[in-house]
């Protein structure tokens, strides 16, 4: 118990670039994968192909080849970086914005039809029924399964701790290093922050939930 | 192909999407090329450094990590599947006893990160990566599981339990011979897919020293020298990437075959609250 007083500066640290690295990729991760969703549902072929291979390929790709890809190919292409959290971000919200493309897709599926009818029926171009009436009540309905995305990219973020970036895992490992007699109590204290985070964000996730479905 | 989105396009606008789409290829194509180009300023292409394919210990290095990363995953699933099923049980029990203790239990395996398990048993146990990876996947896949047939059997028609009741059944009784068979057919797609997730987290092995197919390709690159790096990274991605997509096409493969022959259809993934899209 006393392992995680003591170190609880790194802890901290470590719980706060968690939090960058989850914030900056999850808002990256939103808007790619609502514009690959777009693009799904758009007139135009390519961009269609696009999306769907995109969204098929990095939904099936394990996440610790995409981290090794952006932290050691990208570099090699002359994408170069400075630090190693810019390689997780890439890493994180490319992965992440595949799942949230599907969430969004299926949210666009589930608005009745009528709606892009009688949008369409006013003279309505097809980006003005997508971004005015159909994305607005999409994106709601689809809330709860967005949060457990979110979800779980705070808990994919700890990858990043063993490329370099010295987060809640990383900064964790580090500890039980430094600390080889008080293992379970430094690793309890990484859980504890892991927890802080993704329990109240499924207790919203659940709440939405209850919410949406009264609404509709 | 058409659409409630848009009208059905006219000559003008099949012209402007087909010179968009020409453009966006020629973009995407350049970047490709660019990337081929850069990397062969290095010298990947260099056939000397794809001649390591042509030893047969490299093959066979990659072909134990093919079978490192499918023993990993079939034996958490193996493990992870039965012991879903007994989390279920008890977290849907008439005993609060039960019920309340396995629910906090659950939310705490669904909130932590798979490689933080993982890490977990490694040092505290002192054991094999191997026995770390499984114990790691086998904790958290067994919560998902249970949470997937816990959403099974709450979506079966409540007349099924009444039924089972009113013939005399005990309450575990009904849950075992009616509910959860109904509940699992239901809700084999999204079984199938968190088996796919199951073999994607194997490749966490390698955060934790196990190995795996990643760590085989470190190894490999560590022993003949990082000038082979490249080309046995991407040659292991796309195995990996292939199986992964293979199991994929067996989930929506069930769910199409499911929703043909399974009584009631399978149930599509619950967007709150919403009706299944069709």
């Amino acid at each position: 118990m006393d392992v995680i007083i003591e170190n609880l500066p790194q802890y901290w640290d470590g719980f706060l670039r968690t939090l960058f690295l989850s914030v900056i990729s999850g808002i990256i991760a939103l808007i790619v994968g609502t514009v690959l969703a777009a693009a799904r549902v758009s007139p135009v072929a390519a961009l269609r192909g696009f999306s769907m291979a995109y969204v098929e390929i990095v939904r099936n790709t394990p996440l610790t080849i995409a981290f090794f890809f952006a932290a050691v190919v990208l570099p090699r292409l002359g994408i170069t970086f400075q630090q190693f959290e810019v390689a997780a971000i890439i890493a994180l919200s490319a992965y992440t914005s595949a799942f949230i493309a599907e969430a969004v897709r299926s949210g666009v599926n589930s608005v009745p039809v009528g709606q892009a009818e009688a949008a369409r029926s006013i003279g309505m171009k097809f980006s003005q029924v997508l971004s005015l009436i159909i994305l607005p009540q999409a994106l709601r309905t689809v809330i709860p399964p967005l949060i457990n995305i979110l979800i779980a990219l705070v808990k994919n973020s700890s990858v990043a701790g063993a490329f370099y970036v010295l987060e809640l895992f990383g900064q964790g490992k580090q500890l039980a290093n430094a600390n080889g007699d008080a293992v379970v109590w430094v690793l309890v204290g990484v859980a504890f922050f892991y927890l802080l985070i993704t329990i109240p964000l499924g207790y919203l996730a659940s709440v939405v939930e209850r919410k949406v479905a009264i609404a509709r | 192909m058409s659409s409630v989105l848009y009208d059905v396009p006219g000559p003008k606008a099949r012209r402007v999407s087909l010179i968009g789409s020409i453009i966006g290829v020629i973009v995407i194509g350049g970047l490709l090329v660019l990337a081929v180009m850069t990397l062969a300023q290095q010298g990947i292409f260099d056939p000397k450094r794809w001649a390591v394919f042509q030893l047969p210990e490299v093959w066979a290095l990659i072909a134990a990590g093919i079978g490192a990363t499918l023993a990993a995953a079939a034996v958490s699933a193996v493990i992870a599947f039965p012991l879903g099923l007994l989390l279920c049980l008890m977290r849907i029990s008439d005993n609060a006893w039960i019920r309340v203790p396995t629910r906090i239990v659950l939310e705490f395996l669904r909130g932590m990160p798979v490689v933080l398990m993982m890490l977990f048993v490694l040092l505290v146990f002192a054991t094999s990566s191997f026995i770390a990876v499984v114990a790691g996947l086998v904790l958290y896949n067994s919560a998902i599981f249970a949470e997937i047939i816990r959403a099974g059997v709450q979506s079966l028609p409540k007349g099924q339990r009444e039924a089972g009741l009113a013939i005399g059944l005990t309450s575990f009784q009904s849950r075992l011979t009616i509910e959860l068979p109904q509940a699992i057919r239901r809700m084999l797609p999204s079984l199938v897919a968190q088996l796919v997730v199951l073999l994607k987290d194997t490749s966490l092995g390698y955060i934790v020293a196990y190995g795996e197919l990643l760590r085989a390709v470190q190894v490999m690159a560590d022993f003949l020298g990082p000038q082979y790096l490249f080309p046995v990274f991407f040659v292991a991605a796309a195995i990996y990437i292939a199986i992964d997509l293979a199991v994929s096409r067996l989930a929506i493969w069930l769910e199409r075959r499911g929703s043909k022959r399974a009584a009631g259809g399978v149930a599509h993934v619950p967007v709150a609250g919403v009706p299944a899209a069709k």
